[in-house]
């Protein structure tokens, strides 16, 4: 977008240079720089640096999958757009919120800003992964449903997963450790009392079934 | 309902388990075949003109499918309610797309294209000529002389007094300035009570009240604003077919959604089909749904093409809209047994480019009936600013007006030397308790019931209130604890809706539900009350909720505390009218009177044992004898929507169908009391909640669990406020400066004590069949409240005039011994 102006009623105090470049630096003027991506139809046109795909097997949920990756693309990106597991959220995609966090190599990541083609070697564990074959939750997930945890729940995949990460480090947490374990996650029902509860219960859960 | 099985308890909701799998589908999880991608340009200036759009380099481009500018948009259309009012569209509403933008960041054109990427290069290319216009982003600045005004017109929404039988005058927009008298109040930090331009109201004598009083308290405070800031933002996607909409999106309700999609594109209910099964948090701000919303939806027609719109952070940040602050100016006198004389009150509302809101008015309502003062007088200004739009916000304007009282009260009580919980039960309102403004013939709305003072004991006890405030402001090292209580009321329930059920030959029943799903689990809660009363175990109902191509009833707006009550009402209506007809089909049958029988466990059987038959045989019954037993005969006060979807489904079994015709006496209020204790530190000023319990008194409990997180989550949006949350804008450029979640960060759960309690009242509501009302809004100003309080019985009465109160504040204040924010700007 072109800023072409004419200002008949100039703000007194504000030179017409300077009000352009603050507009300018506060970078929102058009909506561009977030949540972006490439569908299938121009692919290859690639007109922004580095748009070009390239074909790669990812483990996910302990599936191999081929899908085709730009350089540039999130792992969140890839997850909900080329893989369809529209699980893993996006709460803000820049490392504010954790709603995108998956665990790779069973360590806790936001997936917005992971690129994809550095955890081509990894696994990578999502929400809809949790849950066996056979349909019996993971202990994390039992216990969320046992407390009825969380309200609108769109913070629940990356709450979920981000305590499946650190029950492997601290399978007997303190509430407060637990607290600080989960604490990169942010839920704006904010219902954090009943949210620690179940995970506190997820980590009885766990001791239970190993 | 005496012997309740499932109302009361906890269970599994259904929409749990699809919400841990990752199974639940919010907007933007849904794709459709050949779906474009919209992306929005936003306006670079808080206040502007388009003159010019050149739109041919975009539309040039490989990829790029059709733009949509604010030409493209349905203007607003009147309408016409239920009882045949006419409601005159207001020509200065928001809409979707605009040629005059009032906020930075406001909507200006869309482009959609095959994907993100090109639909942003798109709009890169685009050129705009834009006449820059003057603007304002604090309302009380806008009042100095010689400031610059948000609107063309003017910086003060005014309301021409309505005539009866007349269609409401639309509000208008003037030029309000104050005199140099009031700004030299204003520069000695108090707010002018100078012209008021809002409806005022007053009731009793309050120059009387003020002589009686042996103590005058008068604040002038700001309240805190923040963004709804929804982990979901605002996307949506839409399609036609057959000239029907089909549109995903995030909002609170579903059915009252459709209404205002029908409204925003001037086409039928009964050519919208709208799905949104899971909304990923709205508080307020998606009550029906965005304007920005139908953007997909104009666009898919203009191609012929499903759209989708993702809505980043950013963007959520300004068209999500966000809760006004009030500056508000309290004159408050109290005997010296604490017994409240008189309050004379003056508000500014921060009112954001669209309005008028209600917020100065609402607020005054609930300070009011919070604190039954003898004689009080409220007036106000709701000015304009261009900064992003105001919406609900849990509590809206109730928040704000309890937080302009609260304070006031917990000074006075320690001048007074009264204990806090004291000062409030003297004050507190009890049974059918009157608040706000007299009517024409000098009569005031009234409560159904309250329980403030029970909800204060019960607290107390629980807090050890005692215990605590013997520690209030004693000194450990350089820490300092002060415990705090709040009380806090709103709204809480609307009447008059549908309730829809089928119980099917297979022994089953199929519960319709056209509340919305979003996160308070009403949409599932309210519906126990039919089966409880059905004598249906849970494990055999089935609920359809969030796509009202299923058929789903007339329900109220998911938002302002309403559902539990209103929805609760309808459910109840619904199954009298289904066991009425049992009770009819089992006389037909059996033999005896209709009311020789009863349901329960499954079955319709004589009183006292004897001859019956199951549900399932029942709906067999029903079937056969059609009419209204199976939903071909339905009653004709429901609304035409739940006619239409109960049409679709007679003939299926026995059907429920009612409209709550319940008479209620009086204005449904829930109440809360909270309480906290912080522990500050008097040389870092950082300071800690260290506990904290909220008592509510919303009649009968219908889903703990669900309640509890209602308490407690409002309640931490609250203390949000509190403690740090707040809009900041360039008041030289008119931009936000706090525009994500780092640079205005909800609450961690760091933040908030590891332990937080509830606990309810549990009296039910005299004035409404189930006893239940909803909790949504009172907890945020008591949240909010209770950790104020117990900041200043830490660490005095000077440390803030307004909120939120950070560790600068506290430390800077007890070195100065005065407080020292600004006082009465917005958050510049
Ligand atoms: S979406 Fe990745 S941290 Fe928010
Ligand atoms: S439950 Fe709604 S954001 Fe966490």
């Amino acid at each position: 977008m072109t800023v072409q102006e004419q200002t008949p009623q100039e703000p007194s105090h504000v030179s017409r240079r300077t009000f352009i470049k603050v507009v300018i630096a506060s970078g929102a003027a058009v909506s561009a720089s977030a949540y972006l991506f490439r569908g299938p139809t121009l692919l290859g046109q690639g007109s922004l640096p580095g748009a070009v795909e390239r074909l790669m097997t990812l483990n996910v949920n302990g599936q191999m999958r081929r899908v085709d990756v730009m350089k540039q693309e999130t792992l969140a990106m890839t997850l909900r757009y080329k893989l369809g597991l529209t699980g893993t959220k996006l709460g803000c995609d820049r490392s504010e919120c954790g709603a995108c966090t998956v665990l790779i190599d069973d360590v806790p990541h936001y997936s917005c800003s992971i690129l994809t083609h550095t955890v081509r070697a990894k696994k990578i564990l999502t929400i809809e992964g949790l849950e066996t074959a056979n349909g019996t939750l993971h202990p994390v997930q039992q216990a969320v449903v046992d407390e009825q945890g969380f309200q609108c729940a769109f913070c629940m995949s990356g709450f979920i997963m981000a305590t499946v990460g650190f029950l492997k480090t601290n399978p007997d947490p303190t509430r407060a450790e637990l607290a600080h374990g989960i604490s990169g996650n942010l839920c704006r029902c904010m219902d954090y009392d009943k949210i620690l509860r179940s995970m506190m219960r997820a980590a009885q859960y766990m001791q239970r079934t190993t | 309902m005496a012997d309740k099985k499932l109302v009361g308890q906890n269970y599994t909701t259904p929409d749990l388990r699809a919400k841990v799998t990752g199974r639940s589908k919010y907007a933007e999880d849904f794709r459709a075949e050949g779906m474009l991608f919209a992306r929005l340009l936003l306006s670079p200036f808080p206040h502007a003109r388009i003159q010019s759009i050149d739109t041919r380099a975009a539309l040039a481009m490989p990829g790029v499918r059709a733009i949509l500018t604010a030409d493209d948009v349905p203007g607003p259309k009147d309408q016409v309610s239920d009882a045949g009012v006419v409601i005159r569209a207001n020509p200065r509403s928001e809409k979707a797309l605009t040629n005059e933008p009032l906020y930075q960041g406001e909507p200006v054109l869309a482009v959609a294209a095959v994907d993100e990427l090109t639909a942003v290069e798109a709009i890169e290319k685009i050129k705009i000529r834009w006449e820059r216009l003057p603007f304002s982003v604090d309302p009380v600045a806008s009042l100095l002389p010689g400031a610059m005004n948000a609107r063309v017109e003017g910086n003060v929404w005014v309301r021409p007094t309505p005539v009866q039988g007349q269609p409401a005058p639309l509000p208008e927009v003037i030029d309000l300035k104050w005199t140099e008298a009031e700004v030299e109040e204003y520069k000695a930090g108090r707010l002018p009570m100078g012209k008021d331009t809002d409806p005022s109201w007053s009731y009793g004598d309050i120059e009387a009240g003020f002589k009686k009083a042996s103590l005058i308290l008068d604040e002038t405070f700001v309240t805190p604003n923040t963004s709804h800031q929804c982990l979901e933002s605002r996307t949506s996607m839409a399609y036609w077919q057959n000239g029907k909409l089909f549109i995903h999106l995030s909002t609170q309700s579903t059915v009252q959604t459709v209404m205002s999609v029908v409204r925003w594109l001037s086409i039928e209910p009964e050519n919208v089909v709208l799905i949104s099964e899971y909304c990923g948090g709205g508080y307020g701000s998606k009550g029906t749904g965005t304007v920005s919303d139908v953007i997909p939806a104009l666009l898919a027609k203009k191609t012929g093409t499903p759209v989708q719109m993702r809505i980043s952070r950013e963007e959520e940040h300004s068209i999500g809209g966000g809760r006004p602050a009030v500056h508000g100016r309290m004159k408050v006198g109290f005997t010296k047994e604490g017994r409240i004389t008189a309050v004379d009150m003056f508000t500014v509302v921060e009112g954001g480019p669209y309005g008028p809101g209600n917020d100065g008015n609402t607020a005054s309502r609930f300070a009011s009936l919070l604190f039954q003062p003898e004689a009080m007088r409220w007036r106000g200004v709701t000015a304009i600013t261009n900064t992003p739009p105001r919406r609900a916000q849990s509590q809206p304007g109730g928040m704000q007006g309890i937080v302009l009282m609260e304070p006031v009260v917990a000074k006075a009580a320690r001048r007074l030397g009264i204990d806090q919980v004291e000062i409030r039960k003297i004050n507190a309102p009890a049974g059918k308790a009157r608040f706000g403004a007299a009517d024409a013939r000098g009569n005031r709305t009234y409560t159904t019931s309250c329980f403030v003072k029970e909800a204060l004991d019960k607290g107390a006890q629980i807090f050890k209130w005692d215990e605590r405030k013997a520690r209030n402001g004693q000194r450990e090292g350089s820490k300092v604890r002060g415990s705090g209580v709040a009380i806090s009321a709103y709204n809480a329930g609307s009447v008059g809706f549908d309730g829809l059920f089928v119980i099917k030959p297979d022994g089953r029943m199929y519960i319709q539900t056209g509340i919305g799903n979003l996160g308070t689990e009403s949409f599932s809660d309210c519906q126990r009350v039919a089966a409880e009363m059905m004598g249906m175990p849970w494990e055999k109902c089935e609920l359809t909720w969030g796509d009202t191509s299923r058929n789903l009833p007339w329900s109220c707006v998911s938002g302002g505390s309403q559902t539990t009550h209103a929805m609760t009402r309808a459910a109840h209506a619904t199954a009298t009218d289904a066991i009425k007809k049992l009770q009819q089909i089992a006389a037909k049958d059996l033999g005896g009177r209709p009311e020789d029988y009863v349901v329960a466990n499954e079955r319709v059987a004589r009183r006292g044992g004897g001859a019956g038959m199951t549900l399932a045989h029942a709906a067999q019954r029903a079937i056969e004898l059609g009419g209204m037993y199976d939903g071909h005969e339905v009653p004709k006060e429901i609304n035409a929507f739940t006619k239409r979807s109960a049409a679709a489904l007679a003939g299926q079994g026995l059907m429920g169908v009612a409209k709550d015709a319940y008479p209620r006496d009086g204005a449904s209020v829930s109440f809360v009391a909270a309480f906290a204790e912080v522990e500050a530190d008097v040389e870092t000023g950082v300071y800690r909640i260290l506990d904290y319990l909220c008592v509510a008194d919303v009649g009968t409990v219908i889903h703990p669990a669900s309640l509890g997180g209602q308490v407690l989550g409002r309640s931490i949006l609250g203390i949000g406020h509190a403690i740090g949350q707040r809009w900041v804008y360039d008041q030289q450029y008119g931009v936000a400066l706090a525009r994500r979640f780092y640079q205005n960060k909800p609450p961690s759960i760091l933040d908030v004590p590891a332990h937080m309690d509830w606990a309810a009242v549990e009296l039910p509501d005299p004035e409404t069949p189930v006893g239940a009302r909803g909790i949504g809004e009172p907890p945020v100003a008591a949240g909010c409240c209770a950790v104020l309080n117990a900041i200043s019985a830490a660490v005095g009465d000077e440390v803030f005039v307004r909120a939120p109160v950070t560790l600068d504040h506290i430390v800077t204040a007890l070195e100065m011994g005065r407080p020292t924010q600004a006082r009465l700007t917005a958050n510049v």
